[in-house]
């Protein structure tokens, strides 16, 4: 079982996630984290999901993935490769006694206080998941009333685009050129920007026409 | 292209219909309802849609599907929101298993009321996501997929390794699967096999995707599979698998199926690839163009003299073929045998006709005992193994092919499930056969309880050679009923429903209700434990016996 961070570009449509998330569950993987936002592209939505699974299912669900009609494109990043960020909203219990410590230890993990009551204070904090946790152990000591966390974001290091290309309707081209390049056929794919992009971990489907 | 302004004209429901008619649809089977109404309307119009009101919206999606199935065309059902359209999940679900392409349309309470338990609200969207390819709220007026383009050209790289690797194979295999009938590459592929001299093997869903009568052709594979074609799997070095997917009825026990066989798999779809068996050789590809291809390739190994030499091969298989035939014993109490009778019809009826089974023994009796000649002559619910398939599958088929013959082979118990769409036949002069296997009882269910659950027959017995009277049934619905009981008025009873062209006919076969399908692999066991008959284990000389 490993740790795996998939980004997914898909139509920003109602029920996509549904399918995505549905093809998780009927593997019975649970999803550990998960974040969806906008991208460059209005009708483009991005999904960063992160599971811990064995290699050989987590391919074919990729590979499920990559068949729904709303999937444009699945890229695993690799930790090493990505800038990976969490934000951490915890309320701490905090009086006058602890208040010092209290700030102190925000001010290490260059967090923030973003809301002060009489006994306690609200943290916010991104970072990725070491620094997250870490922080959290920090802090628990003093007493956590509430967290609250999102789904981490990822992107790939380098001046590379995840989609190779903006995000625009794909010529007649680069579909040939897609095809003849094959789930199988090369490896040629460029790992420049993070995504570990062996066998068939990375697949792309363009962007088809009807976003014209 | 028609011009805006009477695009502007239309009403969703009225674009509907047009985007059916300009999409070359002919038929749609379907029921209305209140919120499909608005689409029915328009539909009385149309002069290129013919609907054929069923009684069931099961009925309905299967006889979408074997429509599909036996013209290769897109079946199209319809039903009202709600339970219309749930009635349409078993069906959505059989047409996904099997690949075959369906587009149901369903009604939708009002857009106010969506998400409010209003009358005759389902959440139908949701319940068929993991069963559908693409479902859409609005009226589809594009029939095509947005973003969907799967990969058709295979890797030529790939394809020049797999004509290496059956060149130089000393036991290779070709096993064939429903894919290379939806490629319609039935041509190409017996080009192949004729050229590399292979034996072939065609799963549940590839009947007649190979002539049967063919000498390289092995039959079947699988749980009840010929012995010849489970043990040649067994024993390849090589398996060349072409549009099929390692189903588990296929393989048996995984881990311990073709232990020492490099497998070449090329499928469509490559999220089948690799995932049951791990392929040694990848290819992506529409069947059609991957057996072309493949032809080519191995034309070029032959061209510089290299060419797979099989005869060892052939003398073991030749072997098995001969040792361990297909065949069935006859009661000795001198009633009927359901093989006879399904091997009666499919002698005098022929390979021209199209037939379609319901899911227990009758159906492997019929994959089994009749000999299928041409591609899309067989029609089952080979992934799902949805009861009662049969009768409206027959129907859609029938609608589909005039022309043809169309025989359901039915069991008495799925007979029961669908048997009211024979009312939609004979009003609308679908005049289709129906074979009713009738054993009284949930045949294959009985058998599994007789082999592994002590003759101890919990809640199979249907009684159905009491009750229902199949002939008066069939009667009253406007059907010609007919009844054979003995061996004896076997031919005469199939010659009388072949002469009756203008009505559909039912015919009650009541056979022996102890009659079991054999060969078994025993479910989750090896495929090297192949049971050959009751408690007969073949003779491969291999000492482990």
């Amino acid at each position: 079982m490993s740790r795996h961070t998939l980004s997914v570009l898909v139509e920003n449509k109602p029920g996509v996630l549904t399918r995505v998330a549905g093809l998780f569950a009927r593997r019975d993987f649970n999803i550990e984290s998960l974040a969806v936002g906008p991208t460059e592209h209005e009708d483009v939505s991005r999904i960063t999901l992160v599971v811990t699974v064995e290699d050989h299912p987590l391919e074919q669900v990729t590979k499920q993935l990559n068949k729904l009609v709303n999937v444009l494109k699945i890229v695993e990043l690799d930790p090493a490769a990505s800038v990976q960020r969490e934000l951490l909203l915890v309320k701490v219990r905090c009086d006058q006694e602890t208040r010092a410590e209290v700030l102190a230890t925000v001010q290490l993990f260059r967090a923030k206080i973003v809301d002060v009551a009489t006994d306690a204070v609200t943290v916010e904090a991104t970072g990725d998941r070491e620094k997250i946790e870490a922080l959290l152990r920090v802090l628990e000591p003093f007493g956590v009333k509430e967290l609250v966390q999102s789904g981490m974001v990822a992107i790939g290091r380098g001046s590379r685009s995840i989609a190779d290309r903006p995000l625009r309707p794909a010529t007649p081209e680069d579909v040939r050129a897609h095809h003849e390049g094959g789930p199988h056929g090369s490896h040629s794919h460029s790992a420049s920007n993070g995504a570990r992009d062996t066998h068939n971990r990375t697949h792309r489907k363009q962007v088809s026409d009807h976003h014209g | 292209m028609t011009d805006r302004s009477d695009q502007q004209a239309l009403t969703g429901a009225a674009s509907l219909i047009r985007a059916l008619e300009e999409s070359g649809v002919d038929t749609v089977f379907g029921i209305p309802g209140g919120a499909i109404l608005p689409a029915y309307d328009p539909l009385l119009d149309s002069t290129r849609l013919r609907h054929i009101l069923v009684r069931h919206e099961q009925g309905a999606g299967h006889a979408a599907t074997g429509y599909a199935q036996a013209t290769g065309r897109v079946g199209v059902c319809m039903a009202t929101s709600g339970p219309g359209a749930t009635n349409l999940v078993t069906p959505i679900a059989d047409a996904h298993m099997d690949s075959v392409p369906m587009v149901a349309i369903t009604g939708q309470v009002a857009s106010t009321h969506i998400g409010t338990d209003a009358f005759q609200e389902a959440d139908i969207v949701g319940i068929t996501l993991p069963i559908t390819k693409h479902t859409d709220f609005s009226w589809p007026v594009e029939m095509n997929l947005p973003g969907y383009r799967p990969v058709s050209k295979p890797h030529a790289k790939q394809v020049r390794e797999a004509a290496r690797m059956l060149t130089e194979a000393k036991r290779p295999v070709l096993y064939i699967g429903g894919g290379v009938l939806k490629a319609r590459a039935t041509t190409e592929f017996r080009v192949l096999a004729e050229l590399t001299e292979a034996p072939v093997v065609t799963t549940l869903m590839a009947r007649g995707a190979f002539p049967d009568s063919h000498p390289l052709h092995l039959g079947m594979p699988g749980m009840h599979g010929t012995v010849a074609a489970v043990t040649a799997l067994q024993k390849a070095d090589l398996i060349v698998a072409l549009g099929t997917r390692f189903d588990d009825r296929v393989t048996g026990k995984l881990s311990s199926f073709a232990p020492n066989a490099k497998i070449v798999h090329a499928d469509i779809d490559p999220a089948e690839i690799s995932k049951n068996r791990t392929a040694d050789v990848p290819i992506v590809g529409d069947c059609r163009e991957v057996i072309a291809d493949l032809v080519v390739a191995v034309q070029a190994e032959h061209a510089t003299g290299r060419r797979g030499d099989y005869a060892g091969w052939w003398e073991s298989l030749n072997a098995w073929r001969r040792t361990y035939p297909l065949g069935y014993e006859t009661p000795e109490d001198g009633s009927l045998a359901p093989q006879q009778v399904i091997e009666r019809l499919g002698r005098i009826v022929g390979p021209d006709a199209i037939y379609a089974a319901g899911v227990g023994q009758h159906q492997m009796w019929a994959s089994q005992f009749i000999s299928y000649e041409n591609p899309y002559t067989w029609l089952n619910s080979g992934g799902a193994g949805t009861m009662g398939y049969a009768v409206p599958a027959a129907m859609g088929a029938k609608v589909g092919r005039p022309e043809a013959t169309v025989w359901a082979i039915d069991g008495d118990g799925c007979f029961q499930m669908t048997n009211q769409e024979l009312a939609t036949c004979a009003i609308n002069d679908i005049p289709i056969k129906v074979a009713v296997i009738n054993n009284g009882t949930l045949g294959m269910v009985r058998q599994w309880q007789t082999l592994f659950y002590g003759k101890r027959y919990s809640n199979t017995d249907l009684h159905s050679r009491r009750i229902p009277d199949f002939v008066k049934l069939a009667e009253a619905y406007g059907c010609v009923g007919l009844r054979c009981e003995s061996p004896d008025d076997l031919d005469k009873t199939i010659e009388q429903a072949m002469a009756v062209d203008d009505a559909p006919v039912v015919v009650d076969f009541v056979v022996h209700q102890d009659a079991m399908v054999w060969p078994m692999v025993p479910s989750g066991l090896s495929n090297d434990e192949i049971l050959a008959a009751q408690g007969m284990r073949p003779d491969f000389g291999d000492g482990e016996e």
